[in-house]
């Protein structure tokens, strides 16, 4: 099984877009190299823009670019994107409804050795907020391809959540489902774990590994938090009787308090149990990102053990 | 410029603040200071400089307008109402629950806005992104910026202005509507933003001063603008509250309701004498 970081396949798909549509352009805070948006320079230097570090600058930039038809993808980090220039967001792009894509590019704890301060886990949940928002959450290169058209083709502002982690691809190329879905890649039994990112792999295999104890475990992978696949929740909760979601992402405010607001107010009695599981108020710290999975039990024994809690 | 064409010029500037006042009202609370020292400088760019009109509104090539300096947005209402963008009743509902004119610029609600400010800082960042689609696009055209005083507080004014130099944006022309006051004092005292030319043009902007309430000095000096090969300022030093004698060059009238009797003051000071109207 093939491995890549969803960052590089962002990249590649922002350049593909940029190749179709002259009027896709990317701006970064002198990350570009890293959140690979430069990427576009290949198609086009000039529609590359090095905004320095000036996150507020850049989205309002973006958003005039916006005003003029441009399809602007704006990149730094997480942490930064989602953060530094809330307001500007709020204002600019979620109000206005200007086309622009906010790309937080390595987010989560796997952002690893910089260590709290640059690791967002705040950044799904602030993103939900904001009304015209539609936030995505991509899974692996093939899921991450489909998230970029997804977004360039959606006429408003996107958050695309994006990372430096390394994780198997899970998808086939050519993602063949509705990125809007949710998608159960495994069937199960006696508890479903739903999951969204790059911690997808870890989940089935946390999956197989409760198997050998004996539990029936499915997997449902969500892409897109927001709006989210309310149909698809719902009857995952009439299905099984416990949900465990599992994100590398605070207990608030992203995936998981997204799957319970929704299973809270389905009008029937015999539903699924939901517990939210991640990074529980705190922040990350410095370590590998294997090391900061395990301690937040996100690698697949992790979950597991997660899972065996809760069921 | 001709004195036939200022005249008419500094009629326009006379109907403006009128129908601010009618829109304002007594009792209600609304930005009064900031609007009112801005409408010569609106007056200048929407009917002498800029290159925009009801039958261009929605031209590639049109002039634009940034109100960065969002909650003076009702100079610009009066104006786009005058120009035909939508009906003069609409000014009587600003801030009325549905209404069309809301409290501060919206793209989506006000035919004629360009930019979604009020949260202060934003607009100059956003002008650079219209000029850096415009280049892409091959178009040309002017961008012209308010920015209120007090706004020269927020970095993000700053960062935007090393971007327009750095990038060498030559075609956005700012203006600083310098009343003196913000929300809760004098500028210079509240967190002083002095000596501006020297932080502007530190920026690689080109910076002049002129009266902000004499439309002739603001005319010439956006005609100066024409052979300048550099994004240029204009500090245009006004007065808050100009025209209302009871609020006039006070923070007090920043956002402010008047008394039935300072409006009816008021209405006798901004009247347009018979003979004057168009």
């Amino acid at each position: 099984m093939s491995e890549e970081a969803t960052r590089d396949r962002f990249g590649e798909a922002l350049l593909q877009l940029a190749r179709e549509d002259k009027n896709v352009v990317a701006l970064d805070c002198d990350l570009g190299r890293s959140t690979r948006s430069f990427h576009i320079t290949q198609a086009d230097e000039n529609r590359f823009l090095e905004m320095g570090i000036s996150e507020q600058d850049m989205i309002s930039t973006a958003a005039g670019m916006a005003h003029e038809g441009k399809i602007v993808f704006a990149n730094t980090f997480a942490v930064f994107a989602t953060g530094r220039c809330f307001d500007q967001i709020r204002q600019q792009l979620s109000l206005a409804r200007l086309n622009v894509k906010v790309c937080g590019s390595s987010a989560g704890l796997t952002q690893g050795p910089d260590g709290a301060t640059h690791q967002a886990v705040l950044d799904v949940s602030l993103m939900r907020t904001l009304p015209n928002m539609v936030v995505i959450v991509p899974a692996d290169g093939p899921q991450t391809e489909a998230a970029v058209r997804a977004a360039y083709e959606h006429q408003g502002p996107v958050y695309l959540r994006l990372s430096r982690y390394n994780c198997k691809n899970i998808y086939k190329e050519g993602y063949a489902h509705d990125i809007y879905k949710a998608v159960e890649l495994k069937e199960g039994q006696d508890v479903a774990i739903v999951v969204c990112g790059p911690i997808l792999g870890h989940a089935l295999e946390a999956a197989d590994l409760l198997e050998k104890d004996g539990v029936s475990a499915g997997v449902i992978n969500i892409p897109v938090i927001k709006p989210l696949d309310t149909e698809g929740v719902m009857k995952a909760a009439e299905k099984y009787p416990v949900l465990v979601v599992v994100e590398e992402h605070s207990v608030y405010g992203g995936l998981g308090s997204a799957v319970a607001e929704t299973v809270a107010e389905m009008k029937v009695i015999d539903k699924a149990i939901v517990a939210r599981e991640g990074i529980k108020d705190d922040f990350g710290e410095s370590g590998t990102a294997a090391e900061l999975l395990d301690k937040h039990e996100l690698d697949a024994e992790g979950i597991a053990k997660k899972v065996m809690r809760n069921i | 410029m001709e004195e036939k064409q200022l005249a008419i010029l500094e009629a326009k500037a006379k109907e403006i603040r009128f129908e601010l006042l009618q829109m304002f009202g007594s009792g209600k609370t609304h930005h009064f200071g900031g609007s009112l020292s801005c409408v010569e400088i609106l007056t200048a760019l929407y009917f002498y400089k800029m290159n925009y009109s009801f039958e261009q509104k929605d031209s590639p090539t049109r002039d634009r307008f940034i109100m960065s300096k969002g909650h003076s947005v009702p100079t610009q209402y009066v104006i786009l109402s005058m120009l035909g963008l939508f009906p003069p009743e609409e000014l009587r509902k600003i801030k009325q629950l549905g209404a069309m004119l809301q409290g501060h610029p919206d793209i989506n609600k006000t035919p004629g806005i360009e930019a979604p400010t009020g949260s202060l800082g934003q607009g100059l960042s956003y002008a650079n992104g219209i000029a850096m689609a415009a280049r892409l696009d091959g178009n040309d055209f002017n961008i012209y910026v308010v920015m209120g005083d007090g706004e020269l507080q927020s970095g993000q004014v700053w960062e935007a202005a090393m971007t327009t130099s750095h990038y060498r944006i030559n075609n956005i022309r700012a203006v600083i509507d310098l009343n003196g006051y913000q929300s809760q004092g004098c500028v210079q005292e509240s967190l002083a933003i002095e000596p501006l030319e020297e932080k502007w043009r530190s920026f690689g902007w080109h910076a002049t001063r002129v009266n902000g309430h004499d439309l002739s000095e603001i005319c010439r000096a956006l005609d100066e603008t024409d052979n300048i090969d550099k994004p240029c300022i204009i500090i245009a030093e006004t007065v808050k509250g100009k025209g209302i004698s009871s609020i006039e060059g006070t923070f007090r009238g920043h956002n402010y309701a008047l008394t039935e009797e300072e409006y009816k003051d008021a209405c006798d000071e901004l009247a347009i004498p018979n003979g004057e109207q168009e």
